[in-house]
């Protein structure tokens, strides 16, 4: 297939799930705020330091207030990243694509931008709470219909990548808002507070249900040996780094275990790592550490895919 | 409803006169007069929804936002007698064969030039004569595979050729979703009526362009290149591709690699062999022509004159495009085929002759002013509509440079029922049907009917306002 034609399967998929998760991203802290007591301080610059785009809020916005931060993620058109931006990008990609996918999936990608767009309009916060659990449900919409109307082929398992690689690195990301959320107040650790926090973040994350089924308590340990090693549950980054793994294996036909190019390598060396990681291993050496760390290592599957599928370069290129 | 239907002092295509529809509409007609004025509204309504969700959409010049807008569809299909339709399809081949004779010509020997039938200059000052093109020895000597032909009838029903469109003329996927949408808007008049089908278009097409790859390769590569989706035709691009089952891609998929066209896959570099290009000559390939061009491929021009890919329509066919060219098919026909013209042209003054100028810019209430070189309803002066200060405009760029003006007196064009709101009236329409030159040559049964949806407007381009009709022929 072209690469072109690869290329934006990829990033139509990248980006509704990237859409999808700064709406988790926002509603956690919403969530997280609603429990705190009175008197604490709101935190959302954690928010954007997350995002890594610190220094483009600052220069934009300046200060963390809700509205700022919420604006500047949701809505702002000159924010690449937000909510609008992502489903802009989607809708391009899908629109460059639309004789490949499926006439279901064109319309499901334009109504959820439409849908964000008319959102958009909105004046209030307090308007926006039913709104995230909407791009939630949308971008589920999405990847059901893509499921179940395109043919399971090469272009399918590239959206597949973009999807899952995305949903490791955001639920790596999603884990360390709440590491920063509780770096001011260590002593709070193993309170009642802490443990709604982190009920918070795993709902956030459509997790909490899933969790008590094979978790009865809520320790710290646990819930980030849930989202980050669990291989069933589909937010845990294991989970998205085996399943990638397999389209990517569907894809070039390599067996399992080897490899050919650079990404089948660089995937499949981190997958292996977490096989045999345990949670205490990943705490000793320091969560966010850990979480930084895998995130610039998905980047790097990431850039790998683009320099072995996407951007070819002739080997002889004509005078 | 329809039977208030007044043709007014115009032709009508479907009424001889009120209250008498042609002997080929009758049955449309009762059909459509025994349905309630809700009933119309909703198989209306219902039409222009098929063709939105189908994503039936052109893009707009202009419009930043770059927003999609559906084609405006009519219901009232337009109807062409088979008799006469065989006639329109012999004169659309004659005139093609002389064309393609002439490209051949042009860019060869140039005999025509030689024996004076054209001015030598004419060809060398058209904006569409490529010098690159010369020596071009396109595969089966075929220069314009794809055209698409305007017609138009005037006040007596006499059908005249407006413009021939031998570059990348488009909307033919309009005819065949039309088609697919009026089968359900209609589909009792389907089957009492025997209209002819459409549906091929696709496969002929297919055909034409097998028909150009280079021999002896089993399974050759067919690409519709597109200049991306911000382009007006993006949806036809498209769509054409999709039904053909080939790529759609753009330039930067494309690369000239080890001495052929390849295009980058997830598998590295593949050949193609044959090129359904939707980009104008000039940016097809910024080493031979408009350098700044970022939607062709470098090198392009080279790989296909070594016949190493095929192109269609080949690339200089503009040049025949010219209207000041236009205005010699006549001698054009005669000269190759030795045959009378079947298809007249519209009687055409050409500014760049003096006494013709001087009666040009005495009458410029009267005529049609058009740019040599321009489609889509651009450039072009409609006389007896516009304001005194727009018809001084034209005349001071005729006499800045009159090779590029030719102009055409108004024709009263056509008119057909056409359904607005809650009630008909006669709108302007033209036809342009495609022609498909590949083994032989082939005209898709009836073709796209533009229909100027402004009361009293001649110009039907989609960029200006205008809308869509089907076309039937039937027995």
């Amino acid at each position: 297939m072209l690469s072109r034609v690869a290329d934006s399967i990829y990033w139509l998929n990248r980006y509704v799930e990237r859409a999808e998760n700064v709406a988790r991203f926002v509603d956690v802290n919403f969530n997280l705020l609603l429990d705190s007591p009175v008197g604490v301080a709101q935190q959302w610059k954690p928010l954007v330091v997350t995002t890594g785009d610190l220094p483009l809020f600052m220069e934009r916005y300046g200060e963390f207030t809700p509205e700022n931060v919420i604006h500047f993620l949701t809505f702002d058109p000159k924010y690449p990243n937000s909510i609008l931006s992502c489903l802009q990008s989607a809708r391009e990609n899908a629109r460059s694509v639309r004789e490949i996918i499926s006439s279901e999936m064109w319309e499901q990608v334009n109504a959820f931008y439409l849908m964000v767009k008319e959102a958009s309009q909105m004046q209030q916060l307090s308007e926006l709470f039913g709104f995230f659990s909407e791009v939630k449900m949308a971008s589920h919409l999405f990847a059901g219909v893509m499921d179940a109307t395109m043919t399971h082929n090469e272009g399918w398992h590239f959206g597949q990548i973009g999807r899952l690689l995305e949903r490791a690195d955001k639920t790596a990301r999603i884990l360390d808002v709440k590491y920063f959320i509780l770096l001011p107040s260590v002593k709070d650790v193993g309170t009642a507070l802490d443990e709604l926090q982190w009920i918070a973040l795993l709902k956030s994350a459509s997790a909490y249900e899933m969790y008590r089924k094979c978790q009865h308590r809520i320790t710290p340990n646990e819930v980030a040996e849930f989202l980050i090693l669990d291989r069933e549950f589909p937010r845990s980054i294991q989970f998205c780094l085996l399943q990638a793994e397999r389209s990517l294996c569907q894809i070039t036909g390599c067996l399992p275990g080897t490899w050919q190019n650079p990404v089948e390598r660089t995937l499949g060396k981190l997958r292996s790592e977490l096989d045999y990681l345990t949670i205490e291993e990943i705490t000793q050496r320091g969560l966010h550490q850990f979480l930084d760390d895998l995130q610039s290592r998905i980047n790097s599957v990431g850039g790998k895919m683009f320099e072995t599928f996407f951007a070819l370069e002739p080997m002889h290129q004509a005078q | 409803m329809i039977d208030q239907y007044n043709p007014g002092d115009f032709y009508d295509e479907l009424f001889a006169a009120k209250g008498q529809p042609r002997a080929e509409a009758t049955l449309l007609i009762e059909r459509i007069q025994s349905l309630t004025l809700q009933e119309l509204q909703r198989r209306q309504q219902a039409a222009q929804n098929a063709l939105f969700k189908l994503g039936v959409t052109f893009n707009v010049y202009g419009d930043n936002q770059g927003t999609e807008r559906i084609f405006p569809f009519d219901i009232v299909p337009r109807i062409v007698s088979a008799q006469e339709w065989s006639w329109l399809e012999q004169g659309l081949k004659q005139r093609i064969q002389a064309l393609n004779l002439f490209l051949a010509d042009i860019y060869g020997e140039q005999k025509i030039l030689k024996d004076g039938v054209i001015p030598a200059e004419l060809i060398y000052s058209a904006s569409g004569f490529l010098k690159p093109c010369m020596e071009l020895q396109p595969p089966q000597g075929i220069w314009c595979h794809i055209t698409g032909t305007d017609l138009v009838r005037d006040r007596s029903g006499q059908w005249y050729v407006l413009e021939d469109n031998l570059r990348c003329p488009s909307g033919v996927s309009y005819v065949l979703e039309n088609r697919r949408v009026m089968k359900n808007t209609f589909p009792l008049v389907f089957n009492s009526m025997a209209i002819q089908p459409v549906d091929d278009y696709a496969s002929q097409l297919l055909e034409t362009l097998l028909n150009l790859a280079p021999s002896g390769l089993p399974e050759p590569r067919v690409v519709v290149l597109t200049p991306g989706i911000y382009n007006s035709a993006y949806f036809e691009h498209s769509f054409l591709a999709q039904q053909m089952g080939v790529e759609l891609v753009e330039g930067r998929d494309l690369v000239v690699s080890d001495g052929y066209l390849q295009m980058r896959t997830t598998r590295g570099l593949q050949r193609v062999d044959v090129i359904y290009r939707r980009i104008d000559d000039n940016f097809i390939d910024p080493k031979a022509f408009r350098a700044d061009s970022l939607l062709g491929v470098p090198g392009l021009t080279e790989v296909y004159k070594q016949g190493r890919v095929a192109i269609a329509n080949a690339l200089g066919t503009g040049v025949a495009d010219d209207k000041v060219i236009y205005a010699y098919v006549p001698q054009i026909i005669r000269y190759y085929l030795d045959e009378d013209q079947m298809l007249p042209n519209v009687p055409t003054y050409l500014c760049w002759e003096a006494d013709q100028q001087s009666h040009v810019l005495a009458n410029l209430d009267k005529l049609v002013v058009k740019a040599a070189n321009e489609s889509g309803g651009y450039g072009m002066l409609v006389g007896p509509h516009a304001t005194v200060e727009q018809r001084e405009e034209f005349a001071g760029r005729i006499k800045a440079s009159p090779r590029n003006y030719i102009a055409q007196p108004t024709l009263s064009l056509s008119r057909m029922p056409t359904f607005l709101d809650d009630h008909f009236d006669g709108r302007h329409v033209d036809l342009r049907p495609y022609i498909l030159y590949g083994k032989d040559i082939y005209v898709t049964p009836g073709g796209l009917t533009r229909v100027a949806l402004r009361k009293g407007s001649l110009v039907v381009n989609s960029s200006q306002g205008g809308g869509s009709k089907d076309t039937w022929v039937v027995q």
